[in-house]
């Protein structure tokens, strides 16, 4: 662990001032003997991916791979406006990730020709995981069958029981999460109820978060008796070794997420990145990876079975929320449902 | 004849030539049309796009605010997945979207989107801007909205467009010239079909062509009925001519001698009598040579014409034989046949082979001696030989193949009278039958010996 550290605290003494994204994790996977460097910029943790890259590393003899974590609006500031040099763009904010390949910062990859044509934009951007928004609830506060199912018995279950849901709802912070943004963008979009949720929610004095980690946390301590629009994912791999709460997908829908890379313009070995997206796109042939890392791979029969899944579309249509003014009224909105008091 | 281009050629290549035109023709007008098309159809889905961003324009407290429309863009990524960029300007402030985007070439008016293609962040982009006046009509605004997006999905429709419209093209060239190569044939199917009419005529045939004749061709048929009459006549006067000479000068000559004879017999004074033997010496020579001129103009006009009659040499044969025996005695000269009396059947003009026979036996007699033989035989082999040996004096130096041509004599006539007609004539037939005649010495002593050889 020695090495990484050393790697990470040098970028950050180095390359300090140039770099105004923030980095919050670092780590170098030095290949002996170093034939080439392979640096990826990520949203996605290192214990999540960690698995991933070291299968990875393991098809590509000498290459040594850099893996810098940061939060989604950083890496899109890093690579539109830094013109940060990474060969890889991993992202969970497909909005983000659909403007920076609309504004030209992305290269085109034409060899990925397995991918599902909703899983692919442009050639450009390269979906790898489907992550459903889940509902996350407390057993110290739903029993196991007790719990709402669609989000008009939510809200009936939040209007009903002011006292006992007082400050014990969560959700993100869209003004600061990348993720929680497009999940809260796309629920406008989708449904009526969202805006009166978030108006319950907002009454109930709900706290916000930034990531899905800490939200879940709260809500298997009985913290939070439930939490909105939580990374499924997360929670999936987080059950496995925590006990006290529930995962429910909501059955009037499920938006779900795609995990996306892309190759900026500034990539410097594009040949690593077309490996590592070709890797990416078989991850549903590795189910120990799979399991490993808790993201689920790609499957369209998994998304044809379950008709309440809306995987979210690429396209154009993304490009509308990240819209200055969409965005500053969108917030607005938001703000005034959920910040009532404040 | 000259042979001057084909018309079949000529047809294809004129017809290919328009077909090529026509397919070329096709293809530019069907890609012009698709590719226009498609622009239209990308033009009307960003004009769209444009005027729902614009109707989602509203006056804020004299500020102008805008709600982007969901489907404004969403629509823009439904029919290619190309790149979009929008920009939304009051009264020159830029208010949202790519602050870069180029300001369209004109100032649109509203309800007249104005078009512009350029290059922007590295693709050709293909942009609409309207412009709707926002607020109260005091104090309104005048927000322009331009949506652009790149020309990929254009690109990949014209692509295939012209993919399809080059497979029509050529098919349809193809096919045409196929077609036409067909048409060219059938067009000409009705010459080749009288020229095998012609063709298939037999030599003397000389009627109107009757065959089912286009239009076009009626003329040129016309002139070619016509042709043959003429001929037709030309060549019944001739034959008229020959008959008409033969009479007219064999009958006064044969008329001449007779007198000659009754005369040499009146005479009694010695030198008389030799005067008139010179006479009807002379008198037998123009009639020999009046009939081998008279023959060789009938084997001229017969060779033309060639009869295939069903003919039995032998018998051919025996009648010249003894038609000459007369000229023969008086020489003492034996003429000794040897062809047995098993028919020999041949196909020919019995009559130009008697005058050719009749002419070779005729010259063997007159270059004989007296009191010699002269052997006539006929052998069937491969070929059919029919050889006349004398015992006379032969052609001594003469170059055998000279003999055979027009009034060309051999080298050793000495004072025998001839025309030189003879042998020519036996050649001629002899030609015409696809023989031929062969002049050698006699094997067996002195003399010569002519071959008619006719093929079996």
């Amino acid at each position: 662990m020695r090495l990484p550290l050393f790697a990470a605290l040098a970028v950050a003494l180095f390359s300090g001032p140039a770099l105004a994204f923030e980095i919050e994790e670092q780590r170098i996977y030095p290949a002996d003997p170093e034939r080439a460097v392979f640096k990826i910029i990520s949203t996605a943790d290192l214990g999540v991916f960690d698995p991933i890259i070291r299968a990875f590393q393991a098809t590509q003899p000498g290459l040594t791979i850099e893996y810098t974590v940061t939060g989604t609006t950083d890496l899109m500031h890093a690579i539109e406006v830094e013109g940060a040099s990474f060969d890889l763009a991993i992202s969970s904010a497909m909005d983000l990730q659909t403007k920076l390949a609309n504004d030209g910062y992305a290269q085109s990859y034409t060899g990925a020709a397995r991918l599902p044509s909703w899983a692919n934009w442009r050639n450009q951007v390269f979906a790898f995981t489907q992550e459903p928004a889940v509902l996350v609830v407390s057993d110290a506060f739903f029993a196991k069958d007790d719990a709402p199912r669609t989000r008009d018995a939510l809200i009936e279950v939040l209007r009903a029981n002011p006292d006992r849901f007082q400050g014990r709802v969560g959700t993100y912070d869209v003004r600061t999460s990348g993720f929680g943004y497009l999940m809260a963008t796309q629920d406008s979009r989708n449904s009526e109820a969202f805006w009166r949720l978030m108006e319950v929610m907002g009454r109930l004095d709900a706290k916000l978060y930034c990531c899905s980690g800490d939200m879940i946390r709260d809500v298997a301590s009985g913290k939070l008796g439930l939490a909105y629009n939580v990374l499924g994912s997360y929670a999936a791999s987080e059950l496995a070794t925590t006990k006290g709460f529930q995962i429910i997908e909501l059955e009037d829908y499920v938006n779900v997420m795609l995990r996306t890379s892309l190759i900026p313009n500034t990539a410097q070995n594009t040949q690593a990145a077309y490996a590592m997206i070709d890797f990416l796109s078989r991850l549903n042939q590795r189910p120990d990876l799979v399991t490993a890392s808790g993201l689920p791979a790609i499957d369209t029969a998994a998304l044809q079975a379950n008709s309440s899944l809306r995987p979210i579309r690429f396209g154009p249509g993304l490009l509308v929320f990240m819209d200055q003014l969409k965005r500053r009224n969108f917030l607005r909105n938001w703000e005034n449902s959920l910040l009532q008091d404040k | 004849m000259k042979v001057q281009g084909s018309i079949r050629r000529r047809l294809f290549f004129q017809l290919g030539g328009i077909a090529a035109l026509l397919s070329l023709a096709f293809f530019l007008t069907l890609r012009v049309v698709a590719e226009n098309t498609a622009e239209a159809t990308q033009d009307s889905i960003l004009a769209a796009s444009a005027t729902a961003i614009a109707d989602s324009l509203r006056s804020d407290n004299g500020s102008v605010s805008l709600e982007l429309p969901y489907s404004a863009l969403s629509m823009l990524g439904t029919v290619s997945e190309d790149r979009v960029f929008y920009h939304v300007v009051v009264s020159g402030n830029s208010l949202t979207g790519y602050a870069d985007l180029p300001p369209p070439s004109a100032p649109p008016r509203p309800g007249s989107p104005v078009f512009d293609t350029y290059d922007y962040r590295g693709d050709e982009v293909r942009s609409v801007s309207v412009m709707r006046p926002v607020g109260s009509a005091a104090q309104s605004t005048n927000v322009v909205v331009t949506v652009a997006q790149t020309r990929l999905g254009l690109e990949a429709t014209s692509q295939r467009i012209t993919t399809t419209a080059t497979g029509v093209g050529v098919g349809f060239f193809l096919l045409a010239t196929a077609l036409s190569l067909w048409a060219a044939s059938s067009a000409l199917a009705p010459i080749d079909r009288m020229t095998a009419a012609v063709t298939r005529r037999g030599p003397k045939d000389l009627r109107p062509v009757t065959a089912e004749t286009p239009a076009e061709l009626v003329p040129l048929v016309d002139a070619l009925n016509s042709f043959m009459a003429r001929l037709r006549t030309s060549l019944g006067r001739s034959e008229d001519f020959i008959a008409e000479a033969a009479h007219r000068v064999r009958t006064p000559l044969a008329t001449v001698r007779t007198q000659a004879e009754v005369t040499h017999r009146k005479l009694n004074k010695p030198e008389h009598k030799k005067a008139i033997r010179e006479m009807i010496r002379a008198i037998d020579e123009s009639a020999r040579s009046a009939g081998q001129m008279l023959d060789h103009a009938m084997v001229t006009f017969r060779a033309d014409s060639l009869a295939r009659d069903d003919l039995d040499l032998v018998v051919l044969m025996t009648e010249t034989c003894d038609r000459l025996v007369p000229t023969a005695d008086l020489k003492d000269i034996a003429i000794r046949t040897d062809f047995g009396n098993d028919p020999i059947p041949f196909q020919g003009d019995g009559i130009l082979l008697q005058a050719a026979l009749q002419n070779i036996l005729d010259n063997a007699i007159k270059y004989s001696p007296e009191d010699s033989n002269i052997s006539a035989t006929i052998k069937v082999g491969e070929t059919i030989r029919i050889s006349f040996t004398d015992q006379g004096r032969g052609f001594g130096d003469t170059d055998m193949s000279r003999v055979t041509t027009r009034y060309q004599r051999g080298a050793n006539v000495g004072d025998i009278v001839g025309s030189g007609l003879g042998l020519t004539i036996a050649d001629e037939v002899a030609r015409a039958h696809g023989g031929g005649i062969e002049i050698s010495h006699n094997n067996e002593g002195i003399g010569a010996c002519v071959c008619l050889y006719l093929p079996r």
